[in-house]
């Protein structure tokens, strides 16, 4: 379990960063933390490996009323212990916990693993939840790309080879709203056999999951009633099975998610406890 | 007076190089700059498919590869190397044994089976080399898992019908009779899945040619160093004696690291003597999963008749094991399943039959349990179906069937793994009994069942017995040496992957000899030390080695004794030794055991001090020869432990579980262990073993499990997918209580502890989810995922 | 099939235990084998080569990183802590080590070195965990041996012997 042979450069401007991009099969490298085990395994064998970590400033983490703005080199241990995030957008630090452990969290980015695109991991959905998006830069220039347009197939995002994901915004949680998170993962740091985030604002309801289709998936739940929440969201989802789950056993587990996360954040807008 | 160590805490000598990083495992080995000879890495080319005929391997390409120093396949192989490997264990019911070839010759039976073998300057460079040899396949159907072979439509070997390797039974009385007349009858149908050994560490070997001593020196991370040692150089064509082989430090072994030899075990050596360069095989964690071996899944029928009080009047086990591809360790592992499932009951009348089946994956060998866990499957799964049966409570109907602790030893008319009766020597399972339900609260577990109903928690209670044949044969050796300065050096053969033997055999060394534990050094399984030596397995290490290093240390001290009562001038019977000094009682004549040894080895020539004293012109009667007839130079001892039979420890585990009535989540809530190994070395050791063996059962029991495909690939060959339990799906607490009948077959009354903790837990936690959930749990492992499709099968 | 390339040696500088070293290596060297192969530090164990296990744990300017998931050319900006720099200069070890051995929290050693860096690194974030932090603190690490029942009471074990040692904390 070895990579295969690939170039490296470490820019310490962008712009260099993104002209090397302009390579065939390049591949940009921020925390490594879901590329280096594909290129190990080398189901992943880029040419090129464009490592962002010398390029200055992206690791910030700016707070402001309207939102979180996270940094392309912001570690999900930087993000996750922001009291200003938490104030801000709890939802995020609240699914920042389940992401994998402590040990990767130190080095992983949460820009990197939205740009990875899994759909059974859990910043994707809190961006698509939250009506996010992100800016990256390529040889075009910047662009922002919201959350819906962002996630378009299994790890496959919208952002082009030889652009570079520079920060992803999280809007802040409007007066009054409040957010919940929860999954079921067969072991404390896995990836979740079924997760949700929810959304609740006045009447609108909303939840996001992740690992009950090929994309991060949210569901709006506004003026479903309470007993059908859950059924109206599976027909919006596409459960399969796979070695750890039956397709009938993440249903159910949608069920009592959808449940708990619409409850815990109805909770969390009226000021109890998430 | 010291302070005997049998039996105390004594804290380990292993962890000073452990917590420093100062461990020796076999990847150290010629690591890093200045460690000696550059090493060459290699790599394996190992097969995509589960079936196949090899019709053409290319590897034209791979030599131009910058750093590539040499690639084998079956073509570049000779003599006995191109014979197919060997049959370690054979048996006469095994009628069909087969086994791979070091390289795959013309065809390939599981996916990761070894078809060429790379040497580079590192291992990049060798996997980018594997990766540019082509091979051309004839794809065959797979056969996967126990119904396609027993099914057979498809064959593994085509000259194995029916893909049978073995089909053995063994009879005490007529059961199918004793059932017929029975007042009542069960039948279960039962399933255990695959599993692994999963050390985290994987298998390792370095070989080094050493043209100037012309040796070959092997360092391997097996369970048996002498067994590679012999295997080495019969393939390699050598001289048995030119082979030493080292086993370092290992990172865990569980048991796939007994089976031997691996192919790389002779690859290396061959290529590190054909290119004159030490050559170094790691396993990565990918070639693990698919190229060592794994264990545990069986499909069972059980057929038992019983009375009113639930005592067996007779069993009839059928039962089909999957061996993989190869049956490289012969029958063990069934084996053991049938004699060892019989547990601490007598069982009436017993008729078990086994067939050992081959399917298109990795060979089976044996795993922590050895097929013991399968065994404690089927007996307490029929134990809690006769309880339900009859309503009784599930420990009453134990008890009955217990073997009184006036009954031992009790010959259960079996043969076991060893090929001896299965005789157990000592134990005590209504005292164990007694204190698992006092330990686990079980007559107090009806009231907490209801409180948790009240807040809508479902919660149950089980439990399982088991008896452990410990301490097989043949034998270990050891050998004790007091050097000139009173240190004392102590090898045994067999090896060591974690279970502290340095500290337990020390410790019993220091109480033997009258030496300071600090001034005891052990070594296991160097071939240099100690040549005469069988391995690590069958939690046989204390057992063995123990009593063996206890009779060495005590001719060491019968020597030290008579050289010290010549020296002192007083009877041996007036002698003491006390921190390495004799003395003689009442008086203050003492020597130090270090002076003795001088003494001991009648020199010629002086060299420092100490050894003046034992110059021609200092010692000795000079009318008699300076080594006495029958006697040799030195302070030092060799002796071998070589029992009858195996002694068998047991135990007993209970379990609360949770599940939760939505997610169908299992959660252990409290987790007890009675647990007789006889007399302990080491309680501190003890409890560690029991406490991983535990861990280890919990993963199998609700985690791991190889999830092979139709076509026999494995979908989750990495720590990914295969779920090891971490810290948060163990219980914060394993409540263990001891109880300690000796055995009457060793001089220290022991018995081994290393297996035990993990044998009964799957049948523990069938039982306590069964408990909870009002069904039977008939297959395990469990999830989430399987407890609800369970629930909606039995859904009112 | 890709083409045989001849591959690009970087000329790095990695801050290893306090030591400069200076290293030529292929981009592609992990971190681990960095640290294994080319710099003889063996103490740091590879059981996965895909961030699961945890044994190849090393501190990057003191968090714990997997050492298998850095590239060797990556890790140049930071001061790297082996298992083996763990122990004061006289070779005493620290408050972390001392606990384990007390509580007999490793068995065949192979995965304690990466147990150490990351509860030596958690016990300086929060010097008095609970148990469930400190179940927390080791839940990224994977033992086959000892259960972690042991090593639970080694990290309070080691908490208990920092605060003594340093009061003032």
């Amino acid at each position: 379990m070895k990579p295969a042979p690939f170039d490296y450069v470490r820019p310490d401007r962008l712009a260099d960063a993104v002209a090397a991009l302009a390579a065939p099969e390049s591949k940009v490298m921020a925390g490594g933390q879901s590329l280096v085990p594909l290129l190990s395994m080398r189901l992943a064998s880029p040419s090129l490996v464009v490592d962002i970590n010398g390029l200055p400033g992206l690791d910030a983490i700016t707070v402001t009323s309207g939102g979180v703005q996270v940094g392309a080199l912001a570690r999900h241990t930087a993000v996750l212990e922001s009291p200003e995030v938490a104030r801000v957008q709890p939802l995020v630090p609240m699914a920042l916990a389940h992401v994998a452990h402590a040990t990767v969290r130190n080095r992983g980015t949460t820009v990197g693993s939205l740009v990875h695109a899994d759909s059974a991991a859990e910043m994707p959905v809190v961006l698509s939840l939250l009506g996010g998006s992100i800016e990256v830069s390529g040889p075009a220039g910047r662009r922002t790309i919201a959350a819906s347009e962002l996630f378009v197939g299994p790890l496959e995002s919208s952002v082009a080879p030889d652009e570079i994901a520079l920060s992803a915004f999280f809007p802040a949680l409007p007066p009054g709203a409040g957010v919940a998170f929860d999954e079921i993962a067969r072991r404390h740091g896995d990836y979740a056999l079924v997760g949700a985030a929810a959304l609740v604002e006045g009447e609108r309801i909303r939840v996001g999951y992740l690992s009950v289709s090929d994309v991060p998936t949210v569901v709006d739940l506004t003026g479903v009633p309470a007993a059908d929440r859950a059924e109206a969201a599976l027909e919006q989802l596409d459960p399969t099975g796979d070695i750890h789950a039956t397709a009938a056993y993440r249903r159910t587990l949608v069920r009592v998610l959808t449940d708990r996360v619409v409850a815990a954040a109805t909770a969390n807008a009226q000021g109890g406890t998430p | 007076m010291t302070t005997k160590l049998m039996g105390q805490p004594v804290q380990r000598v292993e962890d000073r190089r452990f917590l420093h990083g100062e461990g020796r495992y076999v990847d150290d080995i010629l690591a890093g700059p200045g460690a000696g000879p550059a090493v060459l890495h290699a790599a394996v080319l190992r097969s995509p498919h589960a079936h196949a005929r090899i019709l053409d391997i290319d590897v034209s390409g791979v030599l131009d590869v910058d750093g590539v120093h040499a690639v084998y396949t079956y073509d570049d192989l000779s003599g006995p190397m191109a014979e197919p490997l060997p049959v370690l264990i054979p048996h006469p019911a095994l009628t069909h044994g087969r086994t791979q070839y070091a390289l795959a010759r013309d065809e390939v039976n599981h996916v990761g089976e070894a078809i060429a073998f790379v040497v580079a300057e590192d291992r990049y460079l060798a996997e980018d080399a594997v990766n540019r040899i082509v091979v051309d396949y004839e794809v065959l159907p797979a056969v996967v898992g126990l119904d396609a072979a027993r099914a057979a439509d498809r064959l593994v070997h085509d000259d194995v019908p029916g893909n049978v390797g073995a089909r053995l039974e063994q009879t005490v009385g007529d059961a199918p009779a004793a059932i017929a007349a029975a007042p009542h009858r069960l039948a279960l149908d039962l399933e255990i899945e695959r599993s692994a050994c999963m050390p985290l560490e994987g298998r390792g070997t370095v070989a080094r040619w050493d043209h100037d001593s012309d040796r070959l020196v092997l360092w391997s991370s097996t369970q048996t160093s002498t067994g590679v040692r012999a295997a080495v150089a019969a393939k390699l064509g050598l001289d048995i004696g030119r082979v030493d082989v080292i086993t370092p430090d290992v990172g865990g072994g569980f048991g796939v690291k007994i089976v031997h030899p691996w192919p790389e075990e002779l690859l290396v050596p061959m290529a590190a003597r054909a290119l004159d360069r030490p050559v170094k095989f790691t396993e990565d964690r990918r070639e693990h999963f698919v190229s060592s071996a794994h264990e545990r899944g069986q499909t069972q029928h059980i057929e038992v008749g019983f009375d009113d009080d639930g005592r067996l009047l007779g069993l009839d086990v059928e039962f089909w094991h999957d061996h993989g591809a190869y049956t490289p360790y012969g029958l063990i592992v069934p084996i053991i399943t049938s004699t060892q499932l019989l547990g601490p009951y007598k069982p009436g009348a017993y008729r078990v039959v086994f067939e050992s089946l081959y399917t298109n994956t990795v060979i089976v060998t044996p795993y922590r349990g050895a097929g013991r866990p399968q065994g404690c499957f089927a007996m307490e799964r029929t134990m809690d179906a006769i309880a339900a049966y009859l309503g009784r409570d599930r420990t009453e109907v134990r008890a009955v069937n217990f073997i009184r602790p006036d009954e031992f030893p009790y010959d259960h008319g079996l043969v076991f793994q060893d090929g001896r009766a299965l005789e157990y020597d000592s134990g005590d399972y209504p005292a164990s009994l007694d204190k698992l339900r006092k330990l686990i609260d079980w007559d107090g577990f009806a009231e907490f069942r209801r409180a948790c109903a009240e807040q809508g928690r479902t919660v149950g209670i089980g439990l399982a017995c088991y008896v452990e044949g410990t301490g097989v044969g043949p034998y270990e050796g050891a050998h004790v040496h007091v050097e000139t300065t009173g240190k004392v050096k102590v090898a045994t053969g067999l090896t060591t992957q974690g279970q502290s033997h340095q500290t337990a055999f020390a410790q019993i060394v220091a109480d033997e000899l009258g030496v300071r534990f600090d001034d005891v050094e052990v070594v296991t399984g160097d071939t240099r030390r100690m040549p005469y030596a069988v391995g690590t397995f069958a939690s046989r290490a204390a057992v063995m080695s123990g009593s063996a290093i206890h009779k060495a240390a005590r001719r060491t001290r019968e020597k030290a004794l008579r050289l010290a009562a010549d020296a002192l001038e007083a009877s041996v019977d007036d002698l003491e030794i006390v921190d390495g000094i004799v003395g003689v009682r009442g008086t203050d004549r003492s020597i130090p055991l270090g002076t003795l040894s001088v003494l001991s080895n009648p020199l010629r020539y002086a060299f420092d001090e100490a050894s003046k004293a034992a110059t021609q012109f200092s010692v000795g009667d000079s009318e008699q020869p300076p080594v006495a007839e029958g006697d040799q130079p030195g302070l030092e001892g060799t002796d071998f432990y070589s029992p009858e039979h195996a002694t068998f420890a047991s135990g007993m585990h209970a379990a609360i579980v949770e599940t939760d009535p939505d997610t169908a989540e299992i959660r252990i809530l409290r987790y007890a262990v009675v647990h007789d190994c006889g007399n302990l070395i080491n309680p501190m050791v003890v409890e560690g073993q029991i406490h991983g063996g535990v861990a280890q059962g919990i993963g199998g029991a609700l985690y791991e499990r190889m999830a092979y495909d139709d076509s026999g690939q494995l979908l989750n060959a990495s720590f990914m997918d295969f779920l090891m339990p971490y810290v948060s799906e163990i219980p914060d607490a394993i409540d263990i209580d001891h109880l300690e009948t000796p055995s009457p077959l060793n001089p220290l009354g022991i018995k081994g502890a290393g297996e035990a903790g993990v044998i009964p837990v799957s049948a523990v936690i069938a039982a306590a989810i069964s408990d909870a959930e009002g069904f039977p749990i008939t297959a395990m492992p469990i999830s989430p995922s399987d407890l609800h499709t369970l629930r909606e099968e039995h859904r009112p | 099939m890709n083409e045989i390339r001849r591959e690009t040696r970087h000329e790095i500088r990695l801050r290893v235990n306090g030591v400069t070293y200076e290293l030529r290596v292929p981009a592609r060297r992990l971190l681990s084998d960095a640290l294994r192969h080319d710099l003889g530090l063996t103490g740091t164990h590879v059981g996965c080569e895909h961030g699961v296990c945890g044994s190849c744990t090393i501190l990057a300017d003191g968090e714990p990183v997997r050492a298998c998931l850095l590239l060797a050319v990556a890790a140049t900006a930071h001061e790297i802590t082996t298992v083996e720099g763990l122990a004061g200069p006289d070779g005493e070890p620290n408050a972390v080590q001392r606990a384990f051995a007390e509580c007999h929290g490793l068995q065949c050693g192979f995965c304690t070195p990466g147990f150490l860096t990351t509860v030596t690194a958690g016990l300086r974030r929060d010097p008095c965990p609970t148990r469930d932090a400190a179940r927390e603190m080791i839940a990224g690490n994977l033992c086959r041996c000892t259960g972690y029942q042991n090593i639970v009471r080694a990290v309070e074990r080691a908490a208990e012997l920092e605060s003594a040692q340093e009061p003032a904390r």
